[in-house]
């Protein structure tokens, strides 16, 4: 993203047409009162999806019976193509899986929205890549967890690393080209960068990095997943050598409190710049803030997604002045802005405290003090187990028995005695 | 530049926003934004007008401020999102 800096012109707190919305500032003190449309949007197309990933965003498995029709989509992107939103990130759930997924695709390319897709890959076939590689102003994200099958299927669930690698092999003999892998940085992947870098490389795709989210299931496995603080550190060390060609969807400004931004604009754009419409029509402030807390409106029940963007009250709110509460007296307050919102909330620390990853330290304390992480507000998981469900427990035995308990019956003398182990 | 003529690339858009607007290379994928109204204008009206000079001219804005639109001109330049006119033979 290129900022165009017309130097030698800002002059700050100029009045004009939008009432008393300051002029001139930074660019990011511009996008905090909002934009007329967003920048980047996110479409979850479907809650249906053939993984059952620890760590989704949207707790995604079972379609929703309300899922907007073919009709209803179209005519969704014949409004963004009015409002100039000129791309739109589509995920899910399984994206792929919607059977009219590639009319969808095309339908949007058609009327200038281009689209970026996030896929398990499960439906690239090598035909697929092929149309795929034929059309302009399409991405896709290809999700990897692990750089290795190991890593990956522990939380993405057996047999995911291998459809994933297919697809991307798939796009790469297609002459797809600049396919994005998309990983999300966890405790038992931050040591796997230089690997995926170099598997990036290998496939002619480009490393996108991003942030573990406590939402959806995310929040279950977000205790066990999130990165340690001395992993930030590598992360952070990691990004700023290698950071040049490698994406982070900006979702790392939690970590500029270490002194130094990262490049991107180092902001919640969330209801600012950013906003989510998930598979009913329902618009939510950010991909990682699917809860009713932070739910703008509905784009059938509310008028269209336009009315939702520009009027609803949440969005109202969160484009207006923030308190920055207990972090005021942070020296690193305005290189990180408090951090994440939805990793805020969804465990349960205060909106305008210290996100729970703060790098100066003041999360880990906020999580050890009283809080109440919010019950999830929907769930569309699949209600049973299938067979290529993540299974994160691990068999192990209680470190401090030796033997079985004793039984209260046991009639032997030397019943419970065990004798010192000679050192 | 100020006497060659230019126009806004016809790969891309500009979405009015109101700190000025959002253009969008549909080529290139490149997004930028144009920090002042004055400059959206200015960017609209190159297409009309013989040479840049004379956009600027159309513009009212004043002369001393010609040096650092032009320098924003240059910065659209070069990721073509303002591209110039061929010249009639």
């Amino acid at each position: 993203m290129t900022l165009l800096e017309d130097a030698g012109l800002q002059d700050r707190q100029r009045p004009n047409s939008q009432g008393d919305r300051p002029m001139g500032g930074t660019l990011v003190e511009q996008f905090e009162l909002g934009l007329d449309a967003p920048i980047c949007l996110t479409w979850e197309l479907t809650y249906a999806c053939n993984l059952a990933c620890a760590h989704c965003l949207s707790s995604s498995g079972r379609r929703d019976p309300r899922e907007l029709s073919t009709r209803q989509c179209e005519a969704v992107i014949d409004e963004l193509q009015r409002m100039q939103v000129f791309y739109v990130n589509i995920g899910g759930g399984e994206p792929t899986i919607r059977p009219d997924f590639w009319h969808l695709l095309q339908y949007a390319v058609d009327h200038q929205v281009g689209v970026k897709f996030s896929t398990n890959g499960v439906r690239i076939t090598p035909e697929r890549a092929r149309f795929l590689a034929s059309t302009d102003y399409v991405d896709v994200q290809v999700s990897l967890d692990g750089a290795t099958a190991e890593v990956n299927d522990h939380i993405r669930g057996p047999g995911s690393y291998e459809t994933a690698s297919r697809a991307l092999q798939n796009l790469a003999d297609a002459g797809f080209r600049d396919a994005k892998i998309s990983v999300v940085v966890t405790r038992h992947n931050v040591g796997q960068l230089d690997e995926f870098k170099a598997l990036a490389d290998e496939h002619g795709a480009t490393l996108r990095l991003t942030r573990l989210r406590p939402s959806g299931r995310g929040a279950d496995v977000w205790d066990d997943l999130h990165p340690l603080p001395e992993q930030q550190r590598v992360l952070f060390d990691w990004l700023t050598a290698h950071g040049e060609n490698v994406l982070t969807g900006d979702s790392f400004f939690h970590l500029a409190g270490f002194g130094e931004s990262l490049p991107g604009l180092n902001l919640c754009g969330a209801g600012r710049v950013v906003c989510l419409i998930d598979p009913i029509g329902d618009v939510y402030a950010c991909p990682f803030a699917i809860h009713d807390e932070f739910h703008a409106g509905n784009i059938l029940h509310d008028g269209g997604f336009q009315r939702v963007w520009q009027t609803s009250q949440l969005f109202q709110d969160l484009r207006a002045p923030q308190s920055s509460g207990a972090c005021t007296s942070c020296a690193f307050y305005d290189s990180c802005r408090g951090g994440c919102m939805a990793a805020k909330f969804f465990t349960g620390l205060p909106m305008d405290g210290p996100d729970p990853e703060c790098v100066q330290g003041y999360g880990e304390s906020a999580l050890a003090a009283d809080r109440v992480v919010p019950a999830p507000s929907q769930d569309h998981s699949l209600p049973a187990t299938t067979r290529n469900q993540p299974v994160m427990l691990q068999l192990t035995r209680r470190p401090d028995l030796a033997a079985p308990p004793v039984s209260a019956c046991a009639e032997d003398p030397l019943a419970g005695y065990r004798p010192l182990r000679p050192h | 530049m100020l006497d060659e003529a230019w126009q806004l690339s016809p790969q891309v858009a500009l979405r009015p926003e109101p700190f000025g607007a959002l253009a969008y290379h549909f080529g290139n994928r490149r997004l930028t934004f144009l920090r002042r109204p004055e400059l959206v204008a200015l960017v609209r009206g190159l297409g009309d007008s013989r040479d840049v000079r004379a956009a600027l001219e159309a513009s009212g804005l004043p002369a001393a401020h010609w040096p650092a639109y032009e320098t924003a001109l240059r910065r659209l330049a070069a990721t073509d999102m303002i591209r110039r006119v061929a010249k009639e033979p």
